[in-house]
């Protein structure tokens, strides 16, 4: 019974994971699925809609759902549709996050008009959109650093505002009633549109209102082209040039030169019909129609949008963040209660926790064709990655569950603050110029984020020991033995990729900018993990600390590490600012503190420890 | 032994020691870190790091006051604790080979750094699609070049640095048939016509640009970015009396031209320049961005490279991540304008360039046999006699 328990565990958790990353139904008679995985362009990357959807959905409010008015709720890619195709309906969606009171004054709200408190409507903020840009000129005077709270939320919302008009600008002008019927009219007159701007040309005899007729249309579009975001009109057959595709409106200005509309501008158009008056039927038909073309076409790219989307809809890392949480629980349970049983099921729900972000960031990596780290958002998963891939071997080896307890600790804190830095928009954006090489990233990335990993790993594991050994009798001594053991190695561990990572920092500096070591904020800060690793190795090496002093000079090791990590990153922030500091270095300061009142109660003297090892 | 020298050794090669400097260097680090925000990054490498202390100033006076050890005495006194800690209890064995290793690649590496910061040269190149230069031209430092004209085959040229203009020193240079007096020099100074600025006072220039234009003083700039463009009223007097004074700054692009003696002379201030036995033509720039966005892919100038001897005469492209490296040189894509066929390298000399990659090989092997030696012990040991497994 005691063998099998944990490996039932296992198997439910196993099942649920499973049910999570199969297609889930439709559940409406539209088919989204098809049309959630057409691939567009936007920013240097052919993705599918539906990251468009939710990416815009995580700038714009923070959070992927949406509710309407009437309390349904949508998915994002309905919403998506929704702004795209029937802005009307799409403008009375709360969906424009605003958080400061100040901000909120521009359009003489209060938080009780929003829902939840915080999140608006387009038609809310509409009628104070010039105030809103007159506010945005001034802070744009402002240097960065300076700006107010105000000053910012101001920025960030127009900027949100802009998006959001981008969007509904996309796929067609927001004020026709029925843009597949202008476009069928449009494609009905453009003969002789045509040869009226010709004869105007050449100064001939022309019909004036063909010809006026034609302005009016080259300028909605030249309209929807200015301001158009998605990128979602392939070129023509036989030109792979992805600097070719183009916006809708683009597409329906070279009508002009070829005299026929663009077929993939047309079933758009139809499509956002369909969906607008509420017709599964035709919408699907031409969804399918639309993926058909893509398959022929973008056959390696449309592969790479459907697991894209797959993967969007399966939620990995928030799956594997519950399971962290549930295996912690159960591996600080087994300290007191049925060591073999909870122990063994938190150590088996912590592998299928791996498992499945391992599974998370190869695909990630395969749809981007990069290494695992290539921005903050992914270096917090690879962090929380290593960490818990270094606890499974110690869980291995000691069989205590202080590596599960450390593991699911690491894991769901480094999932967190992932999910937080995943709000800035597509975490899959492209590498600017100099950052733009496989080699560098897949080496000296790699190796500081191991390192990083690992310091936390120590300091984490050094946590535990001191909670257990000050407030509870369970650290005896055989796990204060094995606990010791284990922060040692992992600091070597840590000293050895830190320090490789860091030089081969210096050889990617030396390489790209020509010079190994510059004095740089972030240099400066990987330097002091380094030398934080080799001071604790050194001290207990000259027996300067014992185990004591070893578990709270790894505690430190978090302080550098975050330091290092996010500190340095808002060095321009936290100490240009008078007034304003961003969430996250509240954060970073709590968590600070945190460690330094975790390190006085270490100091504290061996006799007022409630474990008899220090 | 006795007692005074045992302490001493005992101090020198004291780990404790060691972890006390390491924590200094530490707070030090992070101070400097700091400090950036204000001072700029340049200003702290000299403050903090190129210096035996750091000093503060007491307020409301320039009396500098040394307050912390800086990076020349904290890393002398962690290298000698390190060699002295070597020497003194070195014996070898295979279990410490990696130790040895790693500590002599740390020796290397900080050697490496203090030749960087000796020897060290930056200078820039800035071509439009086209030119070629046979020279680079320095980031900071700038040179007052008096040339002769007169022979249409070769100009003569003598440079004086600006720091021996700063220095009010009256020059004189055997190829010069008059002396150079300095009557004012200004580290970093703005140029104004007289007309804009009516309260100036009166120019002592009598030659020149300089008789129209008005000189403020300006602070010189603290961040690196920037350069200082410093201004200068030079008289120069020839056997038979003066030839007038000259306004000169970094400001006037141009040169200014007089005649002397039935020779054409132009004086200008100008970057300091490093000629090389070599010419680069810049053929092309590139700047490639993502589709369907302005994210900057990549930088490329495609180069033309003919040196005097004959012997190399190629094209290069010089991209991100991969500068060219030539005679002694190396030239890294700095900034580019594609609009204009712009193009600007920074270029580096640093003979000790190879000094880290060798120290960071020792260091990363070091590490690696000495934990794998441990890592084999412990999997020995607990092989042997399992740990207990613990009890709650």
């Amino acid at each position: 019974m005691k063998r099998f328990l944990p490996l039932l565990a296992l198997a439910v958790a196993a099942l649920g994971v499973i049910a999570s990353l199969l297609p889930s139904g439709n559940g409406s008679a539209f088919d989204l699925q098809t049309y959630g995985r057409l691939p567009v362009l936007v920013n240097g990357r052919l993705k599918p809609i539906d990251t468009v959807a939710r990416t815009s959905l995580l700038v714009l409010q923070g959070r992927q759902r949406v509710t309407t008015p009437d309390r349904r709720s949508l998915s994002p890619t309905e919403w998506l549709l929704e702004v795209l195709y029937a802005p009307t309906r799409a403008d009375t969606y709360a969906t424009f996050r605003i958080d400061n009171p100040e901000a909120l004054d521009l359009f003489s709200l209060s938080p009780a008009d929003g829902n939840g408190g915080v999140r608006f409507s387009y038609t809310q903020l509409v009628k104070d959109l010039s105030e809103l840009d007159r506010q945005a000129k001034l802070a744009e005077e402002v240097e960065d650093q300076l700006r107010t709270p105000f000053q910012r939320e101001v920025l960030r919302l127009r900027h949100h505002i802009v998006l959001y008009q981008h969007l509904e600008n996309t796929m067609q002008v927001p004020d026709s009633p029925d843009f597949s019927a202008e476009l069928r009219q449009f494609q009905k007159a453009l003969p002789a549109g045509i040869a009226a701007l010709r004869a105007r040309g050449k100064g001939e005899v022309h019909d004036e209102a063909a010809f006026k007729a034609m302005m009016e249309m080259a300028r909605r579009y030249d309209f929807m082209d200015q301001s158009g975001y998605l990128l979602a009109i392939a070129p023509v057959d036989g030109d792979s040039n992805l600097n070719n595709w183009k916006t809708p409106g683009r597409a329906l200005l070279e009508s002009f030169d070829s005299g026929v509309i663009n077929p993939t501008v047309l079933d758009y158009a139809a499509l956002g019909q369909a969906w607008r008056s509420g017709e599964p039927d035709s919408f699907n038909q031409i969804v399918r129609r639309l993926e058909q073309e893509f398959v022929q076409r973008y056959g390696p790219q449309l592969e790479k949008c459907i697991i894209e989307q797959r993967f969007n809809s399966a939620q990995p890392f928030y799956t594997a963040m519950v399971l962290y949480v549930i295996a912690l629980l159960l591996a600080v349970f087994s300290w007191l209660r049925w060591p073999q049983v909870l122990g063994r099921s938190a150590f088996w729900l912590l592998a299928l926790a791996f498992l499945l972000t391992t599974g998370g960031i190869l695909a990630r990596m395969w749809i981007e064709g990069r290494p695992p780290v290539t921005n903050l958002y992914s270096s917090a998963l690879f962090v929380g990655w290593t960490a818990v891939a270094l606890c499974l071997v110690l869980e291995q080896t000691y069989k205590n569950a202080v590596g599960s307890v450390a593991a699911g600790l690491v894991g769901f804190c480094t999932l967190l603050i992932a999910h937080h830095l995943s709000l800035g928009g597509d975490t899959m954006e492209m590498m600017r110029a100099v950052l733009d090489s496989n080699f560098w990233l897949a080496t000296h990335v790699v190796t500081i984020s191991i390192g990083y990993g690992a310091t936390f790993l120590a300091g984490f594991l050094a946590v535990i020991y001191i909670f257990r050994g000050v407030l509870t009798r369970s650290l005896d001594r055989g796990t204060a033995e094995a606990l010791n053991r284990m922060v040692y190695g992992i600091v070597c561990f840590a000293t050895l990729f830190s320090l490789v990572g860091t030089v081969l920092g210096g050889i990617w500096a030396d390489q790209s900018w020509g010079r190994f070591w510059g004095w740089d904020p972030k240099e400066n800060g990987a330097l002091i993990i380094v030398i934080w690793n080799a001071l604790i190795l050194h001290a207990r090496w000259s027996g300067m600390v014992r185990q004591r002093g070893l578990m709270a000079l790894a505690v430190f090791g978090n302080v550098v590490t975050a330091w290092s990590w996010f500190g340095v990153n808002m060095l321009g922030v936290g100490l240009h600012s008078y007034g304003f500091m961003d969430a996250a270095f509240y954060w970073l300061v709590g968590f600070v503190i945190s460690q330094l009142v975790i390190i006085c109660v270490a100091l504290l003297p061996p006799e007022k420890w409630r474990s008899r090892v220090a | 032994m006795s007692a005074l020298p045992r302490h001493v050794i005992g101090f020198l090669t004291s780990l404790r020691v060691t972890v006390v400097l390491l924590a200094i260097s530490i707070v030090l680090i992070f101070a400097a870190t700091i400090d950036q925000v204000q001072l700029g990054i340049l200003a702290v490498q000299e403050k903090y790091f190129r210096s035996f202390f750091v000093f503060w100033n007491v307020p409301g006076s320039e009396i500098p006051v040394p307050i912390y050890p800086g990076g020349y005495l904290i890393g002398g006194l962690l290298l000698i604790n390190l060699v002295a800690a070597h020497l003194y209890r070195f014996q070898f064995s295979w279990k410490r080979s990696g130790l040895v290793l790693t500590h002599a690649g740390l020796v290397l590496l900080l050697i490496g750094e203090l030749l960087t910061g000796l020897w060290q040269r930056d200078s820039q190149m800035q071509l439009q699609e086209g030119e070629t230069k046979r020279y680079t031209e320095d980031f900071y430092l700038n040179e007052l070049a008096l040339i002769d004209t007169t022979d249409a085959q070769a100009d003569t040229v003598v440079a004086i640095p600006e720091e021996l203009l700063a220095s009010g020193r009256t020059i004189q240079h055997p190829k010069l048939p008059f002396q150079v007096r300095v009557i004012s020099h200004l580290p970093n100074a703005m140029l104004r016509m007289r007309e804009q600025s009516p309260s100036a006072p009166p120019s002592p220039a009598t030659m020149g640009v300089g008789t129209r234009v008005a000189v403020l003083p300006l602070r010189a700039t603290p961040r690196p970015s920037e350069r200082n463009t410093p201004a200068a009223f030079v008289e120069l007097v020839g056997a038979e009396g003066t030839l007038g004074t000259w306004l000169i700054s970094t400001e006037i692009g141009a040169p200014q031209e007089f005649t002397y003696n039935n020779h054409s002379w132009r004086l200008i201030l100008r970057a300091k320049r490093y000629y090389n036995p070599y010419g680069i033509t810049l053929l092309k720039v590139t700047h490639d961005v993502y589709p369907g966005s302005d994210i900057p892919k990549n930088f490329a100038s495609r180069i033309r490279l003919k040196s005097d001897d004959g012997r190399d005469d190629r094209e290069v492209v010089v991209y991100m991540n991969n500068p060219l490296r030539y005679g002694g040189l190396t030239y890294y894509q700095y900034q580019m304008n594609k609009a204009t066929g712009l193009s600007v390298f920074q270029v580096v000399r640093n003979p000790s360039w190879l000094l880290p990659y060798v120290s960071s090989i020792m260091m990363g092997t070091g590490l690696v046999v000495q934990f794998g030696i441990h890592l084999i012990d412990f999997v020995r040991r607990r092989y042997a006699r399992p740990l207990p497994v613990s009890t709650p």
